[in-house]
């Protein structure tokens, strides 16, 4: 009986794991290529929520369908936000960017609620489910893991095999030299935000298949993705799928693991052990259970 | 010592004093909860300053030490009755003592690690308290609305509030002349500028980090303790609120970092400008992003914020203007 | 010297700079109505009945209105208060201001609050936006109270902010009516001028004990699930206690936190001791998410019951998932308040019945009203029926009235405890249990399942 429960927990938290890697993937890239920590991460997951909404509100689009149109919506905010908030900025100090990101949050977020005011929002999707005994296993789910997966393969295809890649890579690693090999930096920084806010908006999405949101939902998330990428080491993406990965079961199982004396776990006390892991992987590997990428 | 002779420091600290006086002048109760809330603003402002802008780490999270005073004094008061002053004060100490212990570990780290694990801490704190029941959990703690006699009823009580909180803003604003303006503060700037060249001139920067550190928590403690008194009520959320942390980082950049003013005037101007925007009919809705939006073009284009840019435009005020 | 006056000009500049920011706010532009309710007087139907409130009192002091008094000029009484145009709680409050608004529609149509010597009161509005935030709600209220001289305060919307309200209207000793507002423990710390118009938090869920005993006597194990926050911790700390009292055994009770946004895992620790009946929740999208997951898990519980968000409408778009899930709430449009269901219960009958409220609430607003919408208009109707009893809108006379009040409206029974401590917390109004049901053509639908002489359906086991 237990044992089940743990299997069912382990497969829910792994799923869901995979959904936040890709979330922090996008965070862990902009920061491994430019050192900035992008605080308007948030409100972009929510627009990632919002969009298939739109489309299948308004068109009757299967928010499957719609994931096209987030990975364009997401790439063209990115470099968009950057060239407008980012770019004069990139060399001061980390707080002038922290707070040009910040701005760009405020901004999103009311313009979020002029636009859908804060009345909580579901996608009806229907995609049946799998089961043995008592595990079950969502198809939404299924699909949710599946595109994270190919969204990571991608983005490695993408930066071991394309020039682009490379040159991000070269930016990543030695800014000035990359520019005296002739790469631009400046497309190439934009086009790395591009790609981080597009990945955020893609697991936006895929999480609206999955729970309900409102346009404040971006906080909680966020800050889930802050403690995934220090897990996973920041600047390396897959550091941040590990990270998230680990997230998503430690979420699922410290509830549920049978202990001595107190039974199990409270449920409640699950984000303050999420902080302490937090902290204590600062305080006693800073760089990650993979390594950053400085 | 050198600060207090300098006619600037006794302007600054004048001018706030004077300003603070205007609604027991005027006898305006609206006047006096926007000034309570004003220097409130201010005193967090200042207290980051002193970790942020002398030295260069951002504390991102440091709202926590706002949250445990206000606990530490509001749970001696409600269980205990102690009186306002010394429980603020104990709270203080409490935050300076939790902020040494957690400084020690968490200044070792540079940067954008140091900003997130300050996140963490708060975050951390946040739910913490949320799951323990002699603290309230999640549902806080209330005052009955007799624990106001003692100081002669409610509205005594808010007066009172007032003037611990215009202490608290002055000691503030002091405190952080005098470290500027000390050896110390050269050797907190020194850390900022160059952290390793600073330990070849014979700085100890771990030490000298932390404990200003611990000083930068002691006057967010108190003012926790004298808001948490004056509303009646402490919630999790509400005295661990991040969003607030942000916002005394925006009114730091504002006016100007490292400096002493800066603080001041960026609170002055953040405050003045989100409740102009928020009563005002045609603009209130767009208020979130009216005030992102000219907050992205201070970060953009005068970075040093009003003081900082004052200071490069007109090199003879910098003797003055601190 | 040219130091001196150097110094002296720059601290001159700084002061003038200081000054002028500390001066004091520019009065807020008075809102004195709702950016977005639209009066359109043509549409408004049944102006009679809507208009009137049926006074017994009215009828037999006509009389007396003499007709040598001079018709006096109406005075205006001025009602503040806070609403959450952004942040958490912005449809919320939104719906209760509609509700407000409507009263004082009605009001103004029926020509003021009239007391007996023929003094008429014109009640008018004045509102700033909170941002759902607690610290703007005590700053505003202080502005309310002092710059703007409102004579009477009413809540915003939501237990959390209205705490913070409290605070500052009972330092004042400003008469204030609470709506939106169930927690108990500020109505439970000896307050003298607050009147709470929703039934306490302790009381939603008592009735599903009835319910359970009703459905299936062998339903003996129950599963108490539920978000870590104040508001719904007081209505559990109700509901635990009477559970226990009455033979059942409690298997699980757990919290979860406020951010949790995945109940998978807690769902499967939930399944684990086998519950017969699952009761908790939180708020809408807590409780929905939970809801759907129930459902997607296949979970075996002859009851759900869930805090806030089954009564939405928009709760029947989890389909399959919605049905049969029950939710406390203060009022349904289905349920009948009028003078009938007044007499049966020997009380006094105030203002429109529940028909005619819902039918002028879709005509103005073209849409059902919800528990908010009610509480809203309940605020405006408790008040003008104290200043009517008091006959005087003196503070210290309105809150005598209000303790004395005991009667039915379309809204349900309105009581206030006068007792020292809970002083002005809600004793006559009854919760509402309703349950989604399919009707004949297999459509979702809310009915009410209890108390069972209110009901308007039977309540169903969950399959």
């Amino acid at each position: 009986m237990n044992f089940e429960i743990l299997i069912a927990s382990s497969l829910d938290g792994l799923t869901l794991g995979f959904v936040f890697g890709l979330m922090a993937m996008g965070l862990t890239l902009i920061f491994g290529v430019m050192k900035v920590i992008n605080l308007g991460h948030g409100p972009i997951i929510v627009m990632g929520m919002f969009t298939p909404l739109v489309l299948s509100q308004a068109f009757g689009i299967n928010p499957y369908f719609g994931l096209p149109v987030v990975i364009v919506l997401g790439l063209v905010t990115g470099i968009v936000m950057y060239f407008v908030a980012v770019h004069r900025v990139i060399n001061a100090p980390e707080l002038t960017t922290l707070l040009a990101t910040f701005a760009v949050n405020m901004i999103l977020i009311g313009t979020l609620t002029i636009l859908f005011t804060t009345t909580p929002q579901a996608l009806s999707l229907e995609m049946g489910s799998l089961q043995t005994g008592t595990i079950t296993i969502l198809g939404t789910r299924v699909v949710a893991v599946l595109v994270a997966v190919v969204a990571t393969v991608a983005l490695y295809l993408f930066l071991y095999r394309t020039r682009s890649g490379k040159s991000i890579r070269a930016v990543a690693n030695n800014r000035a030299a990359a520019e005296l090999m002739g790469i631009n930096s400046t497309w190439i920084l934009a086009l790395s935000f591009g790609i981080g806010t597009m990945l955020a908006m893609l697991s936006g999405a895929l999480l609206a298949t999955l729970f309900g949101f409102t346009v404040l939902s971006g906080s909680g998330y966020e800050v889930k993705s802050f403690i995934i990428v220090v897990l996973g080491g920041l600047g390396n993406p897959t550091g941040a799928l590990l990270g998230g990965i680990i997230i998503g079961l430690l979420e699922s199982l410290v509830a549920v693991i049978p202990l001595p004396v107190i039974g199990s776990i409270p449920f409640s006390w699950v984000p303050v052990i999420e902080f302490v892991v937090f902290i204590l992987i600062l305080l006693f590997r800073p760089t990650g259970l993979l390594g950053a990428r400085t | 010592m050198k600060t207090f002779s300098s006619p600037f420091f006794w302007l600054v600290l004048v001018v706030v004093g004077g300003v603070s006086l205007l609604p027991i002048v005027t006898n305006s109760p609206s006047l006096r909860e926007d000034l309570f809330l004003m220097l409130m603003l201010v005193t967090l402002a200042s207290s980051v300053n002193i970790i942020m802008g002398y030295t260069g780490y951002v504390s991102f999270g440091h709202i926590v030490y706002f949250g445990l005073g206000g606990y530490a004094a509001f749970y001696l008061m409600q269980n205990f009755s102690v009186h306002v002053l010394t429980a603020a004060l104990i709270g203080g100490v409490v935050a300076s003592l939790i902020a040494f212990l957690i400084g020690i570990p968490v200044l070792r780290l540079r940067g954008a690690y140091f900003a997130l694990a300050t996140i963490g801490i708060n975050e951390a704190f946040r739910v913490l308290v949320n799951n323990l029941p002699f603290l309230g959990g999640s549902v806080g703690m209330l005052f009955s609305f007799s624990a106001y006699e003692p100081y002669g009823g409610g509205k005594s009580a808010q007066q009172f509030a007032y003037f611990a909180m215009v202490i608290t803003a002055l000691l503030t604003i002091a405190t952080s002349f005098i470290i500027k303006k000390s050896k110390f503060g050269l050797g907190l700037m020194a850390i900022r500028e160059d952290q390793d060249a600073a330990m070849v001139l014979g700085i100890n920067p771990a030490r000298t980090k932390v404990i200003t550190y611990a000083i930068s928590a002691f006057f967010p403690a108190l003012a926790g303790a004298f808001f948490f008194f004056k509303n009646g009520t402490i919630l999790p959320e509400t005295a661990f609120e991040l969003h607030r942390s942000i916002e005394s980082l925006v009114m730091v950049m504002l006016g100007g970092y490292g400096t002493v003013t800066g603080p001041i005037v960026g609170a002055v101007v953040y405050e003045r400008l989100r409740g102009f925007l928020i009563t005002n009919p045609t603009l209130s809705q767009a208020h979130l992003v009216i005030a992102g939006a000219l907050l992205l073009l201070i970060v953009l284009f005068v970075t040093a914020g009003v003081i900082g840019w004052l200071r490069q435009r007109f090199p003879a005020v910098r003797r003055y203007l601190e | 010297m040219l130091k001196i006056s150097r110094a002296l000009w720059i601290s001159v500049i700084l002061a003038t700079l200081i000054l002028t920011a500390c001066a004091p706010a520019p009065t807020p532009a008075p809102t004195a109505a709702p950016p977005t309710a639209a009066p359109k007087p043509t549409e408004v139907p049944k102006p009679t009945e809507a208009a009137k409130p049926t006074t017994a009192p009215q009828a037999t002091t006509a009389p007396t209105v003499a007709p040598t008094a001079a018709p006096k000029p109406p005075k205006s009484l001025l009602i503040g208060y806070t609403a959450s145009q952004t942040g958490a709680q912005q449809v919320a409050s939104q719906k209760q201001i509609e509700g407000l608004q409507l009263w004082l529609d009605d009001v103004k149509k029926a020509g003021g609050i009239k007391l007996k010597d023929g003094t008429v009161f014109m009640p008018e509005v004045k509102f700033y936006d909170d941002e759902s935030k607690a610290d703007r709600v005590q700053t505003l209220y202080t502005t309310l109270i002092n710059t703007d001289k409102a004579d009477f305060l009413l809540s915003p919307y939501s237990s959390g902010l209205t705490r913070a309200a409290i605070a500052v209207s009972e330092q004042n000793e400003k008469v204030m009516i609470t709506a939106g507002a169930a927690e108990d423990l500020p109505m439970d710390g000896g307050t003298k001028r607050t009147f709470q118009l929703y039934t306490p938090g302790s009381q939603y869920y008592l009735g599903t004990v009835d319910l359970m005993a009703k459905l299936d006597p062998s339903i003996k194990k129950i599963a108490f699930v539920y978000e870590n926050e104040a508001f719904t911790l007081s209505v559990m700390n109700g509901i635990q206690p009477f559970a226990k009292s009455k033979g059942y055994e409690i298997v699980v009770d757990e919290k979860y936190d406020s951010t949790n946004t995945d109940f998978s895992s807690f769902i499967n620790k939930i399944s684990g001791a086998n519950p017969d009946a699952i009761i908790g929740g939180g708020h809408v999208t807590d409780s929905t998410t939970f809801a759907k997951q129930l459902y997607e898990k296949k979970v075996t519980a002859k009851m759900v019951a869930l805090l806030v968000a089954p009564p939405e409408p928009t709760f029947a778009s989890l389909g399959d998932a919605a049905l049969n899930v029950v939710g406390p709430t203060q009022w349904e449009p289905v349920m009948v308040f009028d003078a009938d269901t007044a007499k049966k219960a020997n009380l006094p009958f105030y203002g429109p019945s529940s028909k005619v409220f819902t039918d002028a609430y879709v005509a103005k607003y073209k849409a059902d009203p919800s528990y908010h919408s009610a509480g809203g208009y309940a605020q405006g109707l408790v008040l003008q029926k104290a200043i009517e009893d008091a006959d005087s809108a003196d503070p210290a006379k309105v809150v005598a009235a209000l303790e004395k009040v005991n009667m039915m409206t379309f809204y349900g029974v309105i009581k206030f405890s006068t007792d020292a401590k809970t002083h002005g917390k809600q004793t006559g109004h009854a919760m509402v249990l309703m349950q989604w049901q399919k009707d004949a053509a297999g459509k979702l639908v809310k009915q009410v399942v209890w108390p069972f002489d209110a009901k308007s359906g039977d309540v169903q086991l969950r399959k």
